[in-house]
């Protein structure tokens, strides 16, 4: 029985190693010089040049116009993280209490037109999409960036997966008691779901915050560039034989996923629930 | 559904509106564009299209290097789903079995999870690099001189481990809440009536993960045709000539480098039919197999 724990231990550890030791590494190499890791490869001890290097990368102005800084994008990823998830709750948790808790005509209709959107992520259709934004004279707002990704089904799964979960009793003892469709949903329905909603909106605020491709192709204009645009770029620099700073696209790389990656840590227990509930 | 339910004439089309308002303009609207358009050769100075009829589907299907891209994308998806499924499961089952840190272990396998596929990329790249990438000084000790970017089966290992990186902890998470999920009076009459762990495994645990199994497999195949587009373009460097590239990388490619909008739509309308096949796969027949307990 000890044999097998210590067996258990050293393959969880040498996963541990795998997961987490490039992380480990992208932070402590971007903390030294530039000239330090071009020399001396990537590194596992804190530099001395971390701060100088953030502060560069966070306010210096960079790009075409000189307008970009690590903040703007950081800014824009949030805007881009908070809406999309606030957006998705909302527009999921009103048609999900539609389909489940009303009888009406078209109700299977409804259900597979929402149902067919999963087959088709973004990335398949978005050569007509960039168009249709473009006709709409959408490209490089907000609102293109956000509402496209809205236009997929995964939230309204969730809650509709979740109501179908909540006792039916409640609702029998709210309309005893005179409860309309408005009322249930706000007295009863909302708070019952305060946990669920937590969950949703962690791992939309995720989804929403790593978008690339999207964000990539609607914002030609660097005011909205987002974060995972700024990876882009040091990308561009990157082709050909030339070396970036690498000091600096590791501190990009750091600030892009130092958000989500406290965001999960914390709310760790809501999230893993939002992740197991969905599948069942 | 519910057994008991409003009756309301409005109300649940006044819910349902929002959604179906961005559904149909975001995704109905692009959807009907691709199928209409991948009928159509555009004039690549803009001045109006002609219809083609199937053309721009034979040409895509009849040529080579489609061809090597599709079966690039099969090989990388198999190889992706199969090594995220097994080491998320191996992971799930070791920190099931330990008890001291388990939750330590936890977090720090789910960390990976919140990073951004391009950001995974990005960190892939530093270790796969020619000047300082570590990785690249440790196999060429054993004769081993990688070149990611120029290699084409270098770039495609570099590709397939970010890819798998990035994946594991979705499957080690759900992997652990089903094992947790397995009662305990179940895994203890199991471990009466058979000793040995292994055996246990393969005829106790597994039959009882399989609907788990077949929820992550439909999730990952997702995931490796679609959502690695980040990590392709990131590790090909923008640059996709020698390299290998995945279908929904072609299908960006023509359409925004390439300019060939009714190639990039024919291509977009073959995903989709793929897509489509896929799910009715699993739903048909791996699905009748699987162990619902």
């Amino acid at each position: 029985m000890h044999r097998t724990g210590f067996f258990d231990h050293m393959i969880l550890l040498f996963g541990v190693f795998f997961m987490v030791g490039p992380l480990v590494v992208a932070f402590m190499t971007s903390t030294h010089s530039a000239a330090d890791i071009h020399s001396n490869g990537l590194m596992l001890s804190l530099g001395n040049d971390g701060l100088s290097t953030y502060d560069k990368v966070l306010f210096r102005g960079s790009g075409f116009t000189g307008e970009v800084t690590g903040l703007s994008m950081t800014m824009n990823s949030l805007i881009l993280g908070i809406g999309f998830a606030v957006g998705k709750i909302v527009l999921s948790m009103l048609a999900a209490y539609a389909i489940v808790y009303f009888r009406f005509r078209f109700a299977t209709v409804a259900f597979w037109l929402i149902f067919t959107t999963l087959l088709l992520p973004l990335e398949v259709r978005i050569m007509p999409s960039y168009q249709v934004m473009s006709d709409l004279h959408m490209l490089n707002t907000y609102q293109g960036l956000i509402l496209p990704l809205l236009a997929s089904a995964t939230g309204t799964f969730f809650f509709r997966q979740f109501f179908k979960s909540v006792p039916e009793e409640l609702l029998e003892a709210a309309r005893i008691d005179g409860a309309g469709p408005v009322k249930f949903f706000i007295d009863i329905l909302l708070p019952l779901s305060r946990t669920m909603i937590a969950a949703v909106f962690i791992i939309m605020f995720v989804y929403g915050w790593n978008q690339y491709l999207w964000p990539m192709l609607m914002t030609t204009d660097e005011r909205f560039y987002t974060l995972m645009r700024g990876i882009k770029q040091i990308l561009q620099v990157w082709v050909g034989s030339q070396i970036p700073d690498y000091n600096e696209a590791f501190a990009l790389a750091v600030l892009a996923m130092l958000p989500p990656v406290i965001i999960v840590v914390v709310f760790q227990s809501w999230f893993i629930k939002g992740l197991t509930e969905s599948d069942k | 559904m519910k057994r008991v339910q409003f009756q309301s004439k409005t109300l649940p089309y006044l819910l349902l509106l929002p959604q179906f308002v961005i559904i149909s303009i975001f995704f109905y609207w692009p959807a009907a564009q691709a199928i209409t358009s991948s009928f159509y050769i555009e004039d690549p100075f803009g001045f109006g299209s002609t219809f083609v009829g199937f053309a721009n589907y034979t040409d895509v299907l009849f040529s080579a290097e489609y061809r090597a891209i599709a079966a690039f994308t099969v090989v990388f998806s198999v190889l992706v789903t199969f090594l995220v499924l097994s080491l998320g499961l191996l992971l799930a089952l070791k920190a099931d079995a330990v008890i001291r840190g388990q939750s330590a272990y936890k977090t720090l396998l789910i960390v990976v999870y919140a990073i951004a596929p391009p950001v995974a990329g990005l960190i892939g790249m530093m270790f796969f690099d020619q000047h300082i990438g570590p990785f690249v000084k440790f196999v060429s000790l054993f004769g081993w001189d990688m070149k990611v970017g120029l290699n084409y089966y270098d770039t495609a290992f570099a590709m397939i481990v970010v890819a798998v990186w990035n994946q594991i902890p979705y499957n080690f998470i759900v992997f652990l809440s089903g094992l947790q999920g397995i009662p305990v009076s179940v895994r203890e009459a199991a471990a009466i009536d058979c000793k040995s762990g292994t055996r246990r495994f393969w005829t106790i645990i597994l039959p009882l993960l399989t609907p788990t199994t077949f929820f992550l497999l439909v999730i990952n195949m997702t995931y490796s045709l679609f959502d690695t587009f980040a990590v392709i373009d990131v590790i090909s460097k923008d640059k996709p000539a020698n390299n290998p590239i995945t279908l929904v990388y072609k299908v960006y490619l023509d359409g925004f480098r390439g300019n060939d909008l009714g190639s990039s739509s024919a291509q977009s309308v073959i995903l989709m039919l793929v897509v489509l096949v896929l799910t009715m796969v699993q739903f048909r027949f791996i699905e009748r197999r699987v162990h619902y307990g």
